[in-house]
C-alpha cells in the first residue's frame, strides 16, 4: 500500500517537473523567464539620444527652435537599424506635404493654442520646406527658428 | 517502511526536489525590477490627435492592422451634453482626424491604452497564469503560455485587449517594457510632440511625476472600479469613459 501510493507521489513530482517550466512560481503564479523573454525583444525606433549623438549638427539647429521638443523619430520613423549601421541603411526621404499637416493642418478639435494652418491656402501649393526649416520652423524676422 | 516514517519523509523529499527544479534565478545584469514602479501621465490638454503614438506602437510592436495597443479618441461635447459626448476614433486615430463634422461645443482628445493597474482584473481570470503583473508593475501576457481563451479579454474594463489573429493569443500594451528594461522610453512617448504622454516611474523620487501629481488635479480612469490603474489623466474631463 505504502510502494503504491509512494510510486503515485514520486511519478507525479516527476510529471510535474518535466510538464512545470522551472521558472514557474519565481516571482507568483506564471513563468519568470516570460518577463526576461519580453524585456528582450529588439527595439524599432533607437530613441533621440542615440540619433544626436552622431548628428550633432542637426541637434544644434533643432534645439533652438520650436521643434525642439518634437523627438527625430516622430518625423524620420523608426531609425534603429540606421543608428546601428548607418552606410547600410538609408532613412527614407520625407514628403513634406503628407509630414507636416499631420501635426499642423488646422482642426477645431484641436487645442486652440496649437500652431496650426489651412495647409491649401496658406503654403499655395509649395512644399512646406520651400519657406520653412524642417529642423527649425518658426519664420522670424532675419531668418528661421 | 512504516506509514508514520513514510508521512514524515515526503515532504522533505518534495522540498528537496522543488530546490532541484527552481534553478538558480539569472540576475539581469543593469535593471533590478524592485526599483521601479511604472505608470504613465496623459496632459490631455496637450493633445493634438496627430496619431504619432498610434502609428509608432504598432511599428515598434509589431501590432497587426486593425488592432491597436493605443489608440487615440476624439471627444466633441455639443450643448454641453456631457452624458452623451460625440466620439469617433478613425482607424484607431493612427492616421490623425478629419475635421469634425460640426463645429462647436467642448473638443478634445484621449489617447487611451492599457492602465497598467495594479489590482488588475485581467490578470486574475487567467486559468493558466500566462499574464500577470510583474514585480515592477506592468501587466505582460506570456505568449508561450497563453492558451487563447479570451477570459482576459472580456475582464479588461477598458478593451484595451485583443486576441492577436496571427498568434491566436492574448496580447495588449507591454508599456514597451523591452524599451523600459534598457533604460529607454516607451515608442509613444518617445514620439509625442508635445509631451502629451509621459512614462513614470513611481518608484524613482527624481521622476517629475511626483511634482506633477503634488501640484495637479489628476483622475485615472473609471475610478469606481478601484483597479489601482497607473495611467493618470490630467484634465480629464466628466464626459470620457
Ligand atoms: C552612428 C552614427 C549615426 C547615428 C547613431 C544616426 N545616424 Fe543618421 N546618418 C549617419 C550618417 C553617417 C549619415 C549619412 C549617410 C550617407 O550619406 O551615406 C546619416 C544620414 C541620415 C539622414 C539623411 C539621409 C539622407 O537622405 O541624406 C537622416 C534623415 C538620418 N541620418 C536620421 C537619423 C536618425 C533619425 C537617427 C536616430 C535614430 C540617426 N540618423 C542616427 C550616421 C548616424
Ligand atoms: C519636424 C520633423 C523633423 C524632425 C523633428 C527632425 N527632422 Fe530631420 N528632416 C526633416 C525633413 C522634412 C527633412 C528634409 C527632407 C528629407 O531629407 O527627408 C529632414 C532632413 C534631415 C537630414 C538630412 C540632411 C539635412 O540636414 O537636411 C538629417 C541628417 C536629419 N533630418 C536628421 C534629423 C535628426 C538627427 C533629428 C533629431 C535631432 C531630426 N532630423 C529631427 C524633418 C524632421
Ligand atoms: C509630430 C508633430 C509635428 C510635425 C510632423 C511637424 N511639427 Fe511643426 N511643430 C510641432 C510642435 C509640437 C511645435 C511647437 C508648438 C508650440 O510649442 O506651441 C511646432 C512648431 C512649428 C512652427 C512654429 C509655430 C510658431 O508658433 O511659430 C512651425 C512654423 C512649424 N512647426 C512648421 C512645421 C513644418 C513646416 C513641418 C514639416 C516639415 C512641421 N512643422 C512638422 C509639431 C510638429
Ligand atoms: C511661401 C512660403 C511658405 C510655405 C510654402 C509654407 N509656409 Fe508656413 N509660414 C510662412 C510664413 C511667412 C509664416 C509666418 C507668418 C504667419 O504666421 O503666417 C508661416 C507660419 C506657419 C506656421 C505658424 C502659424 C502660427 O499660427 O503661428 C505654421 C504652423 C506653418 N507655417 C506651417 C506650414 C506648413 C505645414 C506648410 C506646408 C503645408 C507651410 N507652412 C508652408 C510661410 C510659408
Amino acid at each position: 500500500m505504502a510502494a503504491v501510493f509512494l510510486v503515485g507521489v514520486l511519478a507525479f513530482l516527476g510529471l510535474r517537473g518535466l510538464l512545470v517550466p522551472r521558472s514557474f512560481g519565481q516571482y507568483g503564479h506564471y513563468r519568470g523567464d516570460a518577463i526576461k523573454e519580453i524585456a528582450a525583444l529588439p527595439v524599432s525606433y533607437a530613441g533621440h539620444q542615440v540619433c544626436e549623438g552622431c548628428h550633432t549638427e542637426v541637434l544644434d539647429v533643432k534645439s533652438k527652435g520650436m521643434h525642439k521638443g518634437v523627438a527625430c523619430e516622430s518625423c524620420h520613423g523608426p531609425q534603429a537599424k540606421h543608428a546601428d549601421d548607418p552606410a547600410a541603411v538609408q532613412p527614407a526621404k520625407l514628403d513634406t506635404a503628407v509630414l507636416c499637416v499631420r501635426c499642423h493642418a488646422a482642426n477645431s478639435s484641436r487645442p486652440k493654442n496649437f500652431p496650426q494652418v489651412g495647409a491649401a491656402e496658406h503654403s499655395g501649393g509649395e512644399a512646406c520646406n520651400t519657406c520653412h526649416q524642417p529642423h527649425s520652423p518658426a519664420m522670424v524676422a532675419g531668418g528661421s527658428q | 517502511m512504516t506509514r508514520r516514517q513514510l508521512l514524515i519523509l515526503l515532504p522533505a523529499a518534495a522540498v528537496a526536489w522543488e530546490h532541484i527544479l527552481a534553478g538558480t534565478p539569472e540576475a539581469s545584469p543593469n535593471y533590478t525590477m524592485s526599483e521601479h514602479w511604472w505608470g504613465m501621465l496623459m496632459d490631455i490638454t496637450k493633445c493634438i490627435g496627430c496619431g504619432s503614438c498610434v502609428r509608432a506602437c504598432q511599428l515598434e510592436n509589431h501590432v497587426p492592422d486593425g488592432y491597436y495597443r493605443t489608440w487615440v479618441e476624439r471627444y466633441q461635447v455639443l450643448d454641453w451634453t456631457v452624458e452623451t459626448p460625440h466620439v469617433d476614433s478613425p482607424d484607431g486615430g493612427k492616421n490623425g482626424f478629419p475635421p469634425p463634422k460640426e463645429v462647436g461645443g467642448k473638443n478634445f482628445f484621449v489617447p487611451k491604452m492599457c492602465n497598467q493597474c495594479a489590482d488588475s482584473p485581467c490578470t486574475q481570470v487567467c486559468p493558466v497564469g500566462a499574464t500577470f503583473v510583474t514585480p515592477d508593475g506592468v501587466v505582460l501576457v506570456d505568449q508561450k503560455y497563453c492558451l487563447g481563451c479570451r477570459y482576459c479579454v472580456q475582464a479588461c474594463p477598458y478593451g484595451c485587449r485583443f486576441i492577436n489573429p496571427s498568434t491566436e493569443t492574448a496580447n495588449k500594451c507591454t508599456l514597451c517594457y523591452h524599451r523600459i528594461t534598457k533604460g529607454l522610453t516607451t515608442a509613444c512617448c518617445e514620439v509625442c510632440p508635445t509631451g502629451t504622454r509621459q512614462l513614470a516611474d513611481l518608484k524613482n523620487p527624481k521622476d517629475p511625476i511626483h511634482e506633477f501629481l503634488k501640484n495637479h488635479s489628476v483622475q485615472v480612469l473609471k475610478p469606481h472600479l478601484a483597479t489601482k490603474s497607473k495611467c493618470f489623466y490630467y484634465g480629464l474631463d466628466g464626459s470620457v469613459r
